[in-house]
């Protein structure tokens, strides 16, 4: 008997070494893929899917940074004027060979020009290959006017050449929407008739190649053994999607999973008390702020402005609306990025100074609307509470409050109005890490009517951002911390938090690095048996 | 027979029409828009905005757009995803199967589970049985189901560890669908315990699904039975000296299960209804969450051809029960 329970354990132990050679990583992702080209979408959903796993860019972000380094460009070089930027691409690349397509050469210059010109030109033949094609994020970063041309100089050089210089161009490059695709690829399915699986079936130069994807349920990669860096050390990647943040946290506690994005905020303390779990934590690259209308009396004098900002009690939002994952913000930059002044002063909670000041300025007893979004973001997970909590902290120097809220389409297009009647809690997630998507999309004139929802236009503010798109990071940083210094002294905003970002993983899982834009990228992950 | 099914099928059209006109109608009634929706805080400039509303075709009069939907319909067009940019028909096929199996998994659970409660409930009426069953029941037809489900996970598959989360079927376990029946594909792959993952995965949506349907038939049943042992016949079966169990189980069952049958056939409309939440807890793919993730995102396209595809499957299944009725009781044969 103790024989055969032996032999039975043996077979048993065998067994399992076998199955457990293969690595296998599982992160229960918290919704579906829109689709598995990036310059379709603007989801990190979607990106987590496809540009930080398949694919690779020219140049990307180095993990845990916002700084640009090289990727299937092995070099770059920008002409004095700023308005040409040649690109020495990294030879030796092999695209992924899948079921449906074997590379038969090398990734070179044509696929670069491939993977933007069908985003710039409605003549080629992948503009709009599938129904209701747009190229959001290459047309919200202003692409299509900033892009003059793309050249090919020879097989592994490309130029791209600006109409006006943008420093900011190169950090638009890493970008999910800057993802390389395979011309050869898109040749031989646009030859099958079947273009619309570029969107489906990818193949990219990342580190994870696509195996299998059953919607809503479950996505499949293996690693990519023609990496350029060298095949990663899980064998194969697999995301169960997981929608419900609860569900996600028993899975992962049961061992269903090994890493989670966005637990709830108010289970954070439990997960970390766990020991067979590991929470790391990050700034969000985000700002939750509430937008003045700086163009209505009396929030066109900043005497007002500070004076409402002095009353409003951050902790209580950071406790109450944050659950303890957020941070007070006092810049309308994140600290996670370059060139954030540190050493600004925040405008301290002193209701009564506030009281003071405001009947100073004149406008002593005054009622206001304040904006309460309708959905849930980073910068904000509970608006409608936020709003409350303002409007209490208000009525203590004197502010009668009415919180008004529309459907979210709504709301985003009514607070662009420059003769809007309120303040309006806004919030803004960064997409490339530098200042000037923050400063100049923000507050910028040329954004009056638009995202800029304070409607400011100050000259100072704004020749600094406007000298600051040009130069070295270090002169561009002087320009921006200056810019800072404006801002806080005149007040547009109310800057009210920053997302402080958790993610939670099993202890076995080793090399996470935390992704400051907010995706989550598995390579260089390992699991330890 | 036929030409009570033709009669039938002929009252679809004008419902079926109806549906369009409500459908298209409920989206477009709804708030918020599809184009600001996707640009979000990013905003987009408003030739962009024009580019895109004209891109989409929602720059027409809304009666030509009516039309074209319509059209489109008629000749299998059912037009792409805003988001997704695939077929609607495509996306609906492919997580249809999972919803058909998990609401076949629960009316199942609900029906042997719910007609013997009612059935027991009614012939020791006022027991302390009686009102276990019926109090049981009132409590499952008032169970908020998302909390009922997370519960459950909590219990069952967290502290206990006797079933999985969430899913359909373990990770492991890996091959391409053919029917989209988990149950059945796993059967088809060979695969060694496949089966067994699959119908765990189907345990604790199944009977989170089934709380609401269980609760009514057995109720139903219950008042069927009591009415039905009341009638002479059933008095004349007793004194025939029949055995309580053939009396109940043969001449009283049969004439009670009419009002039952049609319960549950009205059941399928909350079945899909329930689908909604149960499917969003357990990560089920189906097309209840496809429907809620499509109306919060403003998808035009699958939200009215979604609502048509499931209001259709709904009446073809009344159209079914009705037909069934035949067969249990030869008196309401429609010649």
């Amino acid at each position: 008997m103790k024989m055969k329970t032996l032999i039975v354990a043996g077979f048993a132990a065998a067994m399992l070494a076998s199955t457990a050679q293969a690595k296998t990583l599982v992160y229960c992702s918290e919704g579906s893929p829109e689709g598995f080209d990036p310059a379709l979408y603007t989801s990190g959903t979607t990106f987590d899917a496809s540009s930080r796993s398949v694919y690779s860019g020219l140049v990307q972000f180095k993990l845990g940074t916002t700084e640009v380094i090289p990727d299937l460009a092995e070099s770059w070089s920008v002409s004095d004027d700023g308005l040409e930027y040649t690109f020495k691409l990294r030879s030796g690349v092999k695209f992924q060979t899948t079921d449906n397509f074997t590379p038969s050469r090398d990734m070179n210059a044509d696929d670069v020009i491939f993977s933007f010109d069908r985003q710039m030109n409605a003549e080629n033949p992948y503009n709009s290959y599938v129904e209701g094609a747009s190229w959001e994020y290459f047309a919200a970063m202003s692409m299509p006017d900033l892009i003059k041309s793309i050249e090919k100089v020879d097989d592994m050089t490309v130029k791209f050449v600006l109409n006006r210089a943008e420093a900011p161009f190169i950090a638009n490059l890493a970008m999910d929407f800057a993802s390389i695709m395979s011309k050869e690829y898109a040749d031989k399915l646009a030859e099958g008739g079947n273009k619309s699986d570029l969107n489906q079936a990818p193949v990219g130069t990342g580190p994870f190649q696509l195996v299998a994807y059953q919607k809503d349920a479950v996505i499949r990669y293996k690693a990519n053994p023609d990496y350029y860096a060298g095949k990663q050390a899980i064998d194969d990647l697999v995301f169960a999607i997981t929608t419900d943040n609860s569900v996600r946290q028993q899975k992962l506690l049961a061992g269903e999973c090994h890493v989670m994005p966005y637990p709830n905020p108010a289970d954070v303390q439990s997960l970390k008390d766990n020991p067979d779990i590991t929470v790391m934590e990050q700034e969000g690259l985000n700002v939750g702020y509430l937008a003045y209308n700086t163009q209505v009396a009396p929030f066109d004098n900043a005497k007002v402005r500070k004076a409402l900002n002095m009353a409003i009690n951050k902790k209580a939002i950071l406790d109450v609306v944050f659950q303890g994952a957020g941070q007070a913000a006092k810049n309308p930059i994140p600290p996670t990025m370059w060139s954030y002044d540190d050493a600004i002063q925040d405008d301290p909670y002193d209701p009564d100074a506030a009281k003071a000041m405001l009947e100073e300025a004149g406008a002593g007893g005054l009622s206001m609307k304040v904006w309460a979004m309708p959905v849930q973001r980073p910068y904000n997970p509970n608006a409608r509470r936020m709003a409350e909590l303002i409007q209490e902290d208000f009525a203590k120097i004197g502010v009668t409050v009415e919180i008004v809220s529309y459907e979210w389409g709504e709301y985003l297009d009514r607070s662009k109005a420059t003769d809007r009647d309120g303040a309006v809690l806004l919030g803004w997630t960064g997409d490339n890490g530098d200042p000037d998507n923050f400063l100049a999309v923000l507050l910028g004139c040329d954004a009056v009517g638009g995202s800029n929802r304070a409607q400011w236009c100050n000259e100072e503010f704004n020749d600094l951002i406007q000298k600051a798109k040009a130069g070295t990071q270090e002169e561009r940083a002087a320009l921006y911390m200056k810019a800072q210094e404006v801002f806080k002294r005149e007040a547009p905003w109310a800057t009210i938090a920053h997302s402080v970002v958790h993610v939670p993983m099993r202890n076995n899982v080793k090399g996470y690095v935390m992704d400051p834009l907010g995706g989550h990228s598995f390579e260089g992950v390992d699991i330890e048996e | 027979m036929l030409s009570f099914i033709l009669k039938r099928i002929g009252l679809l059209i004008p419902t079926f029409i109806g549906i369009t006109i409500v459908a298209f109608g409920f989206v477009r009634v709804l708030p918020g828009d599809p184009v600001l929706l996707m640009a979000g805080e990013r905003g987009l400039t408003d030739e962009r905005y024009n580019m895109l509303l004209k891109q989409f075709g929602y720059d027409r009069p809304i009666w030509q757009q009516y039309f074209d939907y319509l059209g489109g319909i008629l000749s299998g067009d059912f037009g792409h995803s805003l988001v997704t940019k695939k077929p609607v028909l495509t996306e609906f096929f492919a997580l249809f199967p999972a919803t058909v199996e998990l609401a076949l998994c629960a009316i199942i659970f609900a029906i042997a589970v719910g007609i013997p409660a009612g059935i027991v409930a009614a012939t020791r009426r006022g027991s302390f049985l009686d009102q276990t069953i019926m109090g049981t029941a009132l409590v499952g037809y008032s169970m908020p189901i998302f909390w009922w489900g997370l519960l459950l996970i909590i219990v069952f598959s967290g502290w206990l560890g006797w079933t999985p989360v969430s899913g359909r079927i373990s990770l492991l376990y890996f091959f391409e669908p053919v029917t989209g029946f988990m149950l059945i594909d796993s059967l088809l792959s060979g695969q060694k315990g496949a089966f067994i993952s699959a119908a765990s995965h189907l345990i604790l949506p199944s009977i989170v699904l089934a709380t609401i349907p269980l609760a009514v038939i057995a109720r139903q049943t219950r008042s069927a039975m009591l009415e039905v042992l009341g009638e002479d016949y059933v008095r004349t079966a007793k004194a025939k000296g029949l055995s309580p169990r053939r009396v109940v189980g043969v001449h009283a069952l049969r004439n009670a299960m009419i009002p039952v049958i049609t319960v549950i056939g009205l059941m399928v409309g909350t079945l899909l209804a329930g689908a909604i939440l149960t499917e969003t807890i357990f990560s089920w793919p189906g097309i209840g969450k496809w429907m809620v993730d499509s109306i919060t995102r403003r998808d035009y396209p699958v939200v009215q051809s979604g609502l048509l595809l499931i209001a259709a499957v709904v009446m073809i299944v009344n159209l079914l029960v009705d037909m069934t009725y035949g067969l249990i009781n030869p008196r309401i044969r429609h010649d």
